[in-house]
């Protein structure tokens, strides 16, 4: 319930906070919406030396168009922020969707975007649907800036791609064009719970057609999930192929065994939600 | 030690604060105010629930030093202890009138995120009662009290006549 | 609800909004933690992390260099300050086998949580950095979680000290068991398992210990349920003389039975502030109540139930497994026990036989959570009788109907040997099953079957009864329990014609102060708002047997009536005095005395109560006082019962439950105010069902707790609960004057076989003949899986 003591460094700008992550490295977190490391420093599974607080930093927060048609979205945008931004629900509302059932009202409230997928936890709902979605993040360190993919992005169980030295300035998706549908089936033991499971189905619609589709899964190994084999298999197809696509939503992964779930089951659950999630998405 | 000054409940108060000290320990512990409850280390419980610079938030998963100069308004500020009942904030005269609280140690989070609740949704359903306060945990009522409160007080916030909730 | 017009009840029976909730609502509020004394210390534990160790050594030396810490010790060092171990008040057999439970372990620890050493600084973060530097080596030992590999040839123990796991094997024999089962023409047998609980109130536990300083005697704030029995038993323990002690429940946030307990840190912090002269604080994280503040159930069930022909019952066997945890706490052993009376519940029969075993393994001990020992005995007969029923072939509510015991029949002296005196189970029974439109989603089941729809539903019944108001003191000392089950309340007239009725019950959400300022208001003619009710105090309420096990109102509300009835005949006794009557010439009504046949001939209670203060003229036989004290003993327990119906959807291709609807029609005889009667079912209603469908507390083979935070351990939300349908029937108890029964856990002890019974019937075509509880997703779609793979009991075998 208390966490240990640590050095508290709040800079003002982002080249501060670079400044700040070059002088203490990995001996220092960087504290976001801090509803993910609060949490485990209150229980003394993280004791970082120094905390380096975003949350007086410019220039970090808030959505804008980028101009070859995708959005960008601050780090420290507040996830409740992410639901109500207008672009956002205009241009991807699956993200504004999405974002609804991270953890509850209060926790919407503190906790960024930028602090959600850099934590790198797969079983969070955000990591997901920036897969599915094709996005990005920008990283800024010493060095400048670069853009790291999604698909490149997570690395491991709670691993990102990120150096010790760079923090995410911005996280980009795409602009969705056409007539998108899509559901988030998020799947838990109570409502505030972590997903056991979770299956992003979004379907792209012409003529009674499924023209593209995107399948991304939470909770279904140490990374999100991309389900190509189910996209591909339903590409162009009618609504009729969902189910024998979504029966290869698990194919290849691997998802752990814990108390709600045997891998197998978790399994299970994905192929089952898939299929609802994309029959939902079709509309 | 980093100085922090923050207004609770339309007071101004200034001191300092290890860096690690949680918000809610700050309320309790340094100001005294101990109308905010701590029901839990990982963030799940709501007992702790306040509103920092508008929204509700768990004070137990904000450090002190991230709210150096916010808003921050308890169940304390909700009413005028001088006035008594007749100063009540429509969320405490419903839990009252509806029987929304039994042991009462979740009530003061569970009437902060209510409020939360309402000032983004001034009519909300049963269901969206209901899964607005996931994040708020009570052991007592089985929340069927708690819901019918929320939507009582809702309805008297927006300024409707007298209605019988049944929910 | 409407309130029943007669001037003498104008109280009683009525909805009255509570007094407690101004101070809650506002957040001005006396929780022990919120208390601050000058020069208080603070105070933390290290605990073992290993479920079953030798402890090798403790070194304090490095946490007592460590910023602000005042003082460190290990078990050694307060070995001498004990003056016995933790009590446990029940010791169930003459024979039974129990270790030796210091606050602070010496040289073996025996679960994840026992204490080790005890560090004491200024602030609480320093004493939580402090915890870290107490070095403690240990010498694992093997850890035994299993209750069946636990009794088995061979097994390592759970406490080196002593030569078995078992504490004990307690047994009832009633009627003839062997001829109840030899000719039975069908018998159906099962095992059912209760899981581990954790109790989780919100206001995780606390305690403040002040030496003599801001009071004469030491004094102790407690998040406790029990401040009389924790006086008591801490002089005991602790070798502090009773009347040195006052101990207080101030507000206190919900128990559920979790603090119905004597605890290791409220024996620790007696004997910090005796040897510091300080007051000391300590409060639980919610993670370390998960380890320390006792669980709940853990029960494994072999059942067998005979049948003649015409299907009436012949016989009833019942044998438990029981798992104690590493000690026996205060009332651990007794809690099994009382399944020996509720496992008949309702039904006739000719026979029953209980056997329980209560072992040792090295987890968290357990005690009384809401129910205790109840609901174990009727989830096992609510779900041993539907079994039986699809074995037979006939509609469960049929089987029941031919069993239970009909309202005719009461008093009815039950196989148990106790004696039910009311109760109409038909009535309940048909009010519910026309609440729940039963027949209209039978139907709908019917349907969904026929079109294999992948969410099935299903109809789960239990028609419980349930033994509270906790206890006829006899029957308490014939099971070897530690004391007796009487309550105490005083009634003060204070001059100015207020009253102050003080009780020995120590509520914590149930709204004792409303419903005795009802009870006391009418008994007295004063009213309500002039009535005060103090409690929770050893110091204000000297004697009590405090709350837990539905008895505060039918014992304590009892008492509150008698004391009133008592102050009423003293003033009687003035009013004639005063009035130059005949005390049995005066009507006594709504606070007035007056002279039969010359209602202008009056005087009124608050007019009594001046002169009686005053005392310049008052009967030459009686003292000045109206004042009394009222200790009452029940002369039986009550029998609260009801049926509730539930309806579930059970997702066949994901396994999840959710509950459609939920009727409960309850049957708590008299009720005081049915605001606060409605809010007991609710809440109990949803630790029920959250027994059926979230929560379980799971070790791993080494003895880790693997659900050790409100992150694993689920406790569900407004979210996850369904909304409930209540209603009424009203047969009032004859063993007490107000008629009432008791109603603080009937809502958990009928819902979880409800919930239960209705997924299996949801999953019965696909041949589930049980799920393990929780009814989770995992265990659901297991249940599943094995019934497709020919096995049907859910895995419990």
């Amino acid at each position: 319930m208390i966490p240990a003591t640590f050095e508290y460094v709040r800079p003002s700008s982002i080249d501060e906070a670079v400044a700040a992550l070059a002088e203490h490295g990995d001996e220092a977190k960087l504290l976001a919406g801090g509803h993910s490391l609060l949490p485990l420093m209150k229980l003394r599974l993280a004791a970082p030396e120094v905390v380096i607080d975003l949350g007086r930093v410019d220039g970090l927060r808030g959505v804008s168009e980028v101009g070859d048609g995708r959005l960008a979205i601050g780090a420290m945008t507040p996830h409740y922020k992410v639901m109500a931004d207008p672009l956002i629900r205009e241009h991807c509302g699956v993200l504004a969707d999405v974002t609804a059932k991270v953890g509850d009202a209060q926790v919407r409230h503190r906790g960024t975007i930028g602090g959600a997928l850099a934590h790198g936890d797969s079983a969070g709902d955000l990591p997901a649907v920036l897969l599915a979605l094709g996005g990005s993040v920008i990283a800024q360190g010493p060095g400048g800036t670069r853009e790291i993919e999604a698909a490149d992005f997570f690395v491991d169980y709670l691993t990102t791609a990120l150096s010790d030295d760079e923090l995410v300035t911005e996280v980009r998706v795409p602009k969705l064009v056409g007539d998108w549908g899509w559901r988030y089936e998020k799947f838990s033991r109570v409502a505030q719970a972590w997903a056991i499971v979770g299956a992003l189905g979004m379907v792209k619609r012409s003529n009674g057609h499924i023209e593209e589709a995107r399948v991304g899964l939470t909770n279904m190994g140490t990374r999100p999930v991309r389900c190509t084999a189910t996209e591909d298999a339903i590409r162009g197809q009618s609504p009729d192929a969902i189910e024998d696509a979504a029966a290869h939503a698990s194919d290849g992964t691997s998802p752990s065994s814990d108390l709600n779930a045997t891998a197998e089951f978790r399994q299970h659950l994905a192929r089952v939600l898939t299929k609802r999630a994309l029959t939902a998405a079709v509309g | 030690m980093t100085k922090v000054e923050i207004t609770v409940d339309g007071t101004s108060t200034e001191h300092e604060v290890e860096p690690r000290l949680l918000l809610v320990h700050y309320l309790r512990d340094v100001l005294g105010r101990t109308g905010t409850n701590v029901g839990c280390d990982t963030s799940n419980c709501g007992a702790c629930t306040i509103h920092m610079d508008g929204q509700s938030v768990k004070s137990c998963t904000v450090l002190a030093v991230q709210a150096d100069g916010s808003t921050v308004d308890t169940v304390e500020g909700l009413a005028d202890p001088v006035e008594g009942e007749a100063g009540w904030h429509p969320l405490q005269r419903a839990f009252h009138e509806e029987h929304g609280l039994q042991c009462g140690y979740c009530t003061p989070g569970m009437i902060m995120a209510s409020k939360g609740l309402i000032e983004d949704n001034p009519n909300p359903s049963e269901k969206e009662i209901r899964d607005g306060l996931e994040g708020n945990l009570c052991r007592c009522t089985g929340y069927q009290n708690i819901v019918k409160a929320v939507q009582s007080a809702a309805a008297e916030m927006r300024g409707d006549t007298k209605v019988e909730v049944e929910v | 609800m409407t309130a029943i017009d007669t001037p003498s009840t104008k109280n009683v029976g009525i909805t009255r909004l509570r007094k407690e909730d101004a101070h809650l609502i506002t957040g001005q509020t006396n929780w022990t933690d919120n208390l601050q004394l000058t020069g208080m210390l603070h105070v933390a534990l290290v605990r073992s992390p290993m479920a079953h160790a030798k402890v090798t050594s403790v070194d304090v030396s490095a946490a007592l260099d460590q910023p602000g810490v005042v003082a460190a010790f290990t078990g050694a060092d307060l070995a001498d300050n004990w003056a016995a171990g933790l009590p446990c008040a029940w010791p169930v057999t003459p024979d039974m086998v129990s270790p030796t439970h210091l606050p602070i372990a010496t040289d073996e620890v025996r679960y994840v949580g026992d204490a080790v050493a005890v560090v004491v600084a200024q602030s609480k973060y320093q004493a939580a950095d402090a915890v870290e530097f107490v070095e403690v080596e240990y010498e694992p030992l093997p850890a035994v979680v299993n209750m069946e590999a636990a009794i088995a040839d061979g097994s390592p123990l759970a406490d080196t000290t002593l030569e078995t796991n078992k504490s004990f094997t307690w047994q009832k024999i009633d009627g003839e068991i062997d001829d109840a089962f030899d000719g039975a023409a069908h018998i159906t047998t099962r095992r059912f398992v209760n899981q581990r609980l954790i109790p989780t109130a919100i206001e995780p536990r606390s305690v403040v210990c002040s030496p003599p300083r801001e009071h004469a005697e030491y004094t102790m704030w407690s998040t406790t349920q029990v401040p009389h029995i924790l006086r008591l038993m801490l002089a005991l323990t602790c070798g502090v003389p009773e009347q040195e002690l006052r101990v207080i429940a101030p507000d206190v946030g919900g128990g559920f039975g979790s603090k119905l307990n004597v605890y290791a840190e409220e024996a620790l912090l007696l004997v910090l502030a005796r040897k510091l002269r300080k007051p000391v604080k300590w409060t639980e994280t919610r993670s370390e109540g998960y380890q320390a503040t006792c669980h709940g159930r853990d029960q494994v069930q072999d059942l067998s139930i005979a049948f003649n022909e015409d299907h009436t019952i012949r016989g009833l066997k019942v044998e438990l497994l029981a798992d104690m945890g590493a000690y026996l706490q205060l009332v651990t052993p007794g809690v099994p026990i009382l399944g020996a009376f509720m496992f008949n519940s309702i039904y006739k029969m000719d026979a029953l036989s209980f056997t329980c075993h209560g072992i040792f393994t090295n987890k968290t001990p357990t005690d009384a959570y809401r129910g205790a020992g109840r609901p174990e005995a009727t989830y096992g007969i609510e779900r041993l009788i539907d079994e039986a029923a699809n074995e037979l072939g006939v509609e469960p509510f049929e089987l029941r109907e031919k069993n239970w015991i009909k309202h005719e029949e009461f008093p009815y002296t039950t196989i148990a040997g106790i004696e039910y005196d009311s109760g109409n189970y038909e009535a309940a029974t048909a009010r519910a099953k026309e609440l729940f439109d039963y027949d209209g989603l039978r139907a709908e089941q019917v349907e969904r079957r026929a079109s294999g729809d992948p969410v099935q539903l299903g109809i789960g019944i239990s028609t419980f009864t349930e033994m509270c108001g906790l206890a006829p003191s006899r029957v308490l000392g014939s099971l070897s329990y530690g004391a007796g089950g009487w309550e105490h309340a005083s009634v003060r007239m204070l001059p100015s014609g207020k009253a102050e009725v003080v009780t020995g019950t120590s509520p914590h959400g149930q709204g004792h102060v409303t419903s005795w300022s009802q009870i006391a208001s009418d008994a007295l003619g004063v009213p309500y708002e002039d009535i005060e009710v103090r409690h929770g105090d050893t110091a204000i309420a000297h004697k009590g047997m405090d709350t837990y096990g539905s008895r505060s109102l039918v014992v304590g509300g009892y008492a509150v009536q008698v004391a009133c009835d008592k102050v009423i005949a003293k003033a009687r006794k003035v009013a004639a005095h005063l009035l130059e009557a005949a005390e049995d010439d005066l009507e006594f009504d709504g606070g007035t005395f007056s002279v039969k046949g010359s209602p202008d001939v009056s005087t009124t209670i608050q007019d009594i109560s001046l002169a009686v203060f005053a005392a310049h003229d008052y009967p030459e036989d009686m003292e000045p006082s109206l004042d009394s004290d009222a200790t009452v003993d029940p002369e039986n327990f009550s029998y609260p019962h009801g049926t509730h119906l539930c309806a579930t959807e059970v997702d066949t291709e994901t396994g999840e439950v959710t509950i459609r609807k939920y009727v409960a029609v309850d049957d708590i005889g008299k009720v005081i105010n049915p605001q606060i009667v409605e809010g007991q079912i609710h809440g109990g209603l949803a630790q029920g069902i959250a027994q059926a469908l979230w929560e379980e507390a799971v070790y791993d083979e080494q003895g880790n707790l693997k659900t050790g935070s409100l992150l694993d351990y689920y406790v569900p939300s407004a979210a996850d609960m369904p909304h409930f349908d209540l209603d009424r029937t009203e047969t009032p108890a004859t063993t007490n004057p107000l008629g009432v029964k008791g109603v603080g856990e009937a809502g958990t002890i009928a819902s979880t076989p409800a919930v239960i019974n209705a997924v299996v019937d949801a999953l019965r075509p696909m041949g589930v003949n049980d799920v393990l509880m929780p009814a989770s997703p995992s265990n659901v779609w297991n249940a599943i899986q094995a019934a497709s793979a020919g096995n049907t009991d859910g895995g419990a075998a």
